[in-house]
């Protein structure tokens, strides 16, 4: 047999139109680009392109507005949830979403993360966490696991000096301001497929005006972490999820 | 018996790192001794077991492939 497939009436699966065509600037491997593209494909299913407004921060995912095609702003390092905030307050019928990873939500954004959720505000917080600063070479990062070896720690993370390592989001499920915290990971079929119902889910969220959904991504950082792809992401399988489970922390109440 | 699929892979954005390979249910992919423009060894197919599961697309961090699968 030798009939050719490829006809658009058999496509099933294609890039979204919401992710650009551009080639994405991060490392061979880096969980970045599911976790974007998984973000595009929920604000496709929806159908809200033209009514969806990002917020980048500052790190690897600096150019995410290269990337998504959507209307986009960069924030201040640590600064987006802050940004989303005032887009947010000014179009409330917008979809508002930051995109953020650990070293600007958990470190030197903490206290916008904080207050954002605790306030409530009607936006979706991506959070992707791979416990390194990846940009700036592998430094540790507040969710450096304990032992974990970055550039800044090169003997592993000992939680005497330098603490233990940050849930920042079992912390803002604590707060009444979230509504809907939930972790995933972007390393299998069936992970993606997760992120991107929980993503879906969060931005369907937005219109009750209930209060700040925050979705967690686990990812892996193969350059930082010195490792191919695939180890990056078995390392991250058998050392992170113990650290970091995945799965809903906060759902609303029925 | 499974149905047909196929793949396209735009191998200037193909950077190599192999997720694609581990997600595969019936080793389609492998990576090729040829590099693209930037200089990454790019996947490809080697064989004609693809039913055209999309796992591969899903997983690709760049969004590389593209999946058709036959209508029955």
């Amino acid at each position: 047999m030798s009939e050719n497939l490829i006809t658009p009436e058999n496509l099933v699966y294609k890039k979204t139109k919401s992710m650009t065509d551009r080639i994405l600037h991060y490392c061979p491997g880096c969980g970045h680009g599911t976790a974007h593209r998984m973000l595009a494909e929920a604000i496709d299913e929806l159908g809200i392109q033209g009514e969806t407004i990002g917020v980048a921060p500052v790190g690897c995912s600096v150019l995410a507005y290269y990337y998504f095609d959507v209307d986009m702003q960069e924030a201040a390092h640590g600064r987006a949830p802050a940004v989303a905030t005032g887009i947010k307050r000014v179009f409330p019928e917008k979809y508002v979403f930051t995109y953020q990873g650990d070293g600007d939500l958990a470190a030197i954004g903490t206290a916008e993360t904080i207050h954002a959720c605790n306030r409530g505000e009607n936006i979706l917080v991506v959070f992707i966490n791979n416990g390194i600063y990846g940009m700036t070479g592998g430094q540790m990062a507040p969710t450096t696991l304990e032992g974990m070896k970055s550039s800044t720690s090169p003997r592993g993370r000992d939680v005497k000096t330098m603490g233990s390592p940050l849930k920042i989001t079992e912390m803002i499920a604590q707060l009444p301001g979230t509504y809907f915290v939930t972790r995933q990971a972007v390393h299998t079929p069936a992970n993606v497929r997760k992120t991107k119902r929980a993503l879906k889910k969060a931005l369907e969220y937005q219109k009750l005006n209930k209060g700040t959904c925050f979705v967690e991504i686990v990812a892996n950082c193969p350059s930082g972490w010195k490792m191919t792809p695939v180890q990056s992401n078995k390392w991250m399988e058998e050392n992170m999820f113990p650290f970091y489970p995945l799965g809903d922390i906060k759902v609303p109440e029925k | 018996m499974a149905k047909k699929g196929d793949i396209v892979i735009d191998i200037e954005k193909c950077k190599g790192c192999e997720v694609c390979l581990a997600a595969c249910p019936n080793d389609v992919l492998a990576i090729g001794s040829e590099v693209n423009r930037k200089g990454y060894r790019y996947a490809v197919k080697v064989n004609s077991d693809c039913i055209g599961c999309a796992n591969c697309a899903v997983v690709c961090p760049d969004a590389v492939i593209t999946v058709y699968r036959e209508k029955k």
